[in-house]
């Protein structure tokens, strides 16, 4: 009986110290901050000089220079997601991978095109959306053969009147928002040498800032920022080579040992290789208006065949602070040295005022990277506070918080005359470019991510300019489970998974958080899911046309209603065997990404349509 | 083993003994012979009626010889061809294993393409290679959708590609009028 008796009071206070641990978890003291979303003092919430109140409007690809994609519209919620209709579409007449995002700005929705990169402005005052205007910049075909991935482009950026894109074929151009006229045409990069640009330009201070393609083809990476108004090249930092070219100099400050030192960028390569050598920046910037700071990430360096280049191969598979002004670099944090697998760094970097306990909030940066661990650190500086896995990894042990350096697992190292088996993640990582969406409301990132492993092989490659400089064969194969994609609700304050959703096919579709508490993405077999933020539930999904792998972004339309948009037309490095018509027998197609998609062609076909969404009048 | 299977073993023997004259040679040790890009067209339409053009002998002279496609198979390794290609299940480029040919898919029209490059990304090579060793690509290109005889392409993937054997790749349809010609 006594037994009985304590065994009922030690429950009684195990449930209360529960209830004690549950209730100081949500009861954090919620207070409002200038946009109006509740803040709680234990979630990370956007940096505010980088993400200023929504206008309603969608002018950058991210949303907004901390790269939230976050909408604070809430009229779509959980209760109503049920009754979103199609209001219009709109085809490019492409059927190549579709990324780019359409825009909107004052009532003009501009969609912009894979190659051949039209851009189309549409009237959304009127019914149906018609163009106002079109404009063609005929970019070289030839740019299409040296394009690893597909000739995709993942979007333009508004700034003043004017719209900011790359074309395949290397050249930036500014557009006048209202008339479709050129206003001025760059040529930064050279498709002889191997170089295309893909990426979206970020627009600040009067500066385009642009990065070349190309990682898989023996280029030279770089970030360069032009002026806006005239389109001339103010600096352009190098990835690789000399100090002088990769612009660090008396401002620059390593957080740590590994990094720091005269012209890395020459002596962690074979002589001569750096030239060659990759580091590309072929994905996202973000920029911290408070301290002029822009944030970008490195691609992989090349070949990937890693016998070639001994070495830790910098500025590679690396994150970069620079002065947005003069673009001196301001430290360096390289994620992934001597990167074996193909595992750049180019994913987004969400800017964000992250708790540090007290009340202490510090700015910071988090990223869900390639290499599978979702890094936080210290934008001040590059110091790594966290480095947690959110995806299934087994070619790393995991970051060394002292040196923050990443620990490779022994032995997998892929090396000539044998097969590497079962690494993970694949080369694509466990993320690739789509990125991820933070929401304030809920102070999680979601993550739409692959869960992908491979089988490699390594041989030597032949530099030849404007061809492939890759040295592997690869085949990909689902990872852990059979599903080769998951969407991961991610708390970035806790380090932890608050949600998980398996999905079949690899997710190369970004997410979109939005004020209401309802989380969209879209699957490569074209399905256009709404979930809920708290917990993952899918509350409505859309059937479109082909499938989807560009950005969602949500706006107010003229009649004040939100608007919800999402590019449907599969392609891009893991939907190339449909859009570039592969053969699927080849396991080593696309870089090895056939071998994984081999279902697709029969799921889906290619194409290149918006779709736009709202709820009833 | 009965007579039946006796018979066959030799009429196999005698097939390969015949097959084998033209799949043995080769030339490796002699001088690199002068050697032409025919010029040739993909089309299939002649304005006026068929243009009846003899086929080139070099077809049938590098199609079915082991040393050439070996050979080939050796170029479209080292100048990157596998980059954009892959094994022929393409990438960057089309793939190369299948039945679609953009400007034909016979090694006289594929030396062409690799000769003077195509205007949607496939570099010209002429210059870079000798036509020789262009036409020695052409014949391993052409082989990857199983055209050549079984006993001309390799019986084990050379690379650690995980790709099965040429042997077992499976002979794809190509047009009618082409496939008369061959």
């Amino acid at each position: 009986m006594r037994r009985i008796l304590i065994g009922l009071i030690a429950a009684v206070i195990l449930i209360a110290l529960i209830a004690a641990v549950l209730w100081t978890r949500t009861s954090g003291r919620p207070t409002q901050n200038a946009s109006g979303t509740a803040v709680n003092p234990n979630k990370a919430i956007a940096a505010s000089a980088a993400s200023p109140p929504d206008d309603g409007n969608w002018t950058m690809p991210s949303k907004d220079y901390a790269a939230t994609r976050f909408s604070a519209l809430n009229q779509v919620t959980p209760a109503n997601v049920v009754g979103l209709k199609v209001e219009f579409t709109f085809s490019t007449g492409t059927t190549e991978g579709f990324e780019a995002p359409p825009l909107v700005v004052n009532n003009t929705m501009y969609v912009v095109s894979p190659w051949p990169n039209n851009v189309f402005a549409l009237d959304l005052t009127k019914p149906g959306a018609p163009p106002k205007w079109v404009y063609k910049p005929n970019p070289a075909a030839a740019a299409k053969g040296v394009a690893c991935c597909g000739p995709v482009n993942r979007g333009a950026s508004y700034w003043n009147g004017r719209l900011y894109l790359n074309l395949l074929d290397g050249n930036t151009v500014a557009v006048d928002a209202e008339t479709g006229a050129e206003v001025w045409r760059t040529k930064l990069a050279d498709i002889q040498k191997g170089e295309t640009i893909t990426m979206a330009p970020l627009v600040a201070e009067g500066k385009v800032l642009v990065g070349d393609s190309g990682g898989e083809m023996g280029v030279r990476g770089w970030l360069a920022a032009l002026d806006a108004a005239s389109g001339k090249l103010v600096w352009k930092a190098y990835s690789t080579g000399p100090d002088k070219d990769a612009l660090i100099g008396s401002a620059y400050r390593a957080p740590y040992a590994q990094d720091q030192g005269r012209d890395l960028g020459v002596k962690s390569w074979p002589p001569e290789y750096w030239k060659i050598g990759g580091g590309t920046v072929w994905g996202w910037v973000s920029y911290d208006p408070s301290s002029k700071t822009i944030y970008y990430g490195t691609s992989n360096p090349g070949p990937w065949n890693q016998e070639q280049r001994p070495g830790d191969n910098k500025w590679t598979a690396g994150v970069f602070a620079r002065d947005i002004n003069t673009g001196q670099a301001r430290w360096f944090y390289q994620s992934t040295p001597h990167d074996l697998y193909d595992h750049d760094d180019i994913n987004e970097i969400l800017l964000v005022d992250y708790p540090v306990g007290n009340g202490q909030r510090i700015p910071a940066l988090i990223r869900p990277s390639r290499n599978g661990f979702f890094y936080v650190q210290d934008r001040r500086n590059g110091r790594v506070l966290s480095a947690k896995p959110y995806g299934y990894i087994n070619v790393y042990k995991g970051v060394d918080l002292k040196t923050g350096r990443l620990i490779p697992v022994p032995g997998m190292e892929p090396v000539a005359g044998k097969v590497s088996r079962n690494i993970c993640p694949a080369s694509p990582g466990a993320k690739d470019w789509n990125p991820s969406a933070f929401s304030p409301v809920t102070g999680l990132v979601y993550i739409p991510h692959l869960n992908l492993c491979q089988d490699m092989g390594v041989k030597n490659a032949n530099y030849i300019a404007g061809t492939p400089f890759v040295g592997a064969d690869v085949k990909m194969y689902a990872g852990p489970g059979g599903n080769r994609g998951l969407f991961t609700a991610w708390d970035p304050v806790a380090q932890r998974k608050v949600f998980e959703i398996k999905e079949d096919l690899p997710l190369w579709s970004p997410a979109l958080a939005t004020a209401g508490g309802v989380v969209f993405y879209g699957t490569m077999d074209g399905w256009f899911k709404a979930i809920d933020a708290r917990n993952g539930k899918l509350l409505w999904q859309f059937k479109t046309g082909s499938g989807i792998i560009g950005q969602p972004i949500s706006y107010r339309g003229p009649d004040g209603r939100q608007y919800i948009a999402v590019p449907s037309g599969v392609g891009g490095w893991a939907g190339a065997i449909v859009s570039a018509n592969l053969d699927a027998r080849d396991p080593t197609g696309a870089l090895g990404f056939n071998n994984a998609m081999k279902d697709l062609p029969k799921r889906v076909s290619a194409g290149g349509m918006v779709y736009v969404f709202a709820l009833p009048k | 083993m009965s007579s039946h299977c006796r018979n066959s073993l030799a009429a196999m023997a005698a097939l390969a003994l015949l097959a084998g004259c033209d799949r043995e040679n080769s030339d490796a040790r002699g001088k690199p012979f002068g050697e032409t890009i025919p010029s040739t067209s993909p089309d299939t339409v002649f304005p006026g009626g068929q243009k009846q053009v003899p086929l080139d002998p070099r077809l049938a002279a590098y199609g079915r010889n082991a040393f050439a496609i070996a050979q080939g198979q050796q170029l479209f390794g080292a100048m990157n061809c596998v980059g954009c290609h892959s094994h022929g299940g393409g990438g960057m480029g089309p793939a190369l294993m299948d039945a679609e040919w953009r400007y034909g898919g016979r090694i006289d029209q594929i030396a062409q393409s690799i000769s003077e490059g195509r205007p949607n990304g496939m570099p010209a090579w002429r210059g870079k290679l000798t036509d020789q060793q262009i036409w020695q690509l052409a014949a391993y290109v052409q082989s990857l959708s199983g055209q050549a005889p079984k006993d001309a392409v390799g019986s084990r993937a050379e690379e650690l590609s995980n790709t099965p054997p040429q042997t077992q790749t499976k002979r794809e349809p190509v047009l009618p009028s082409d496939s008369a010609q061959q």
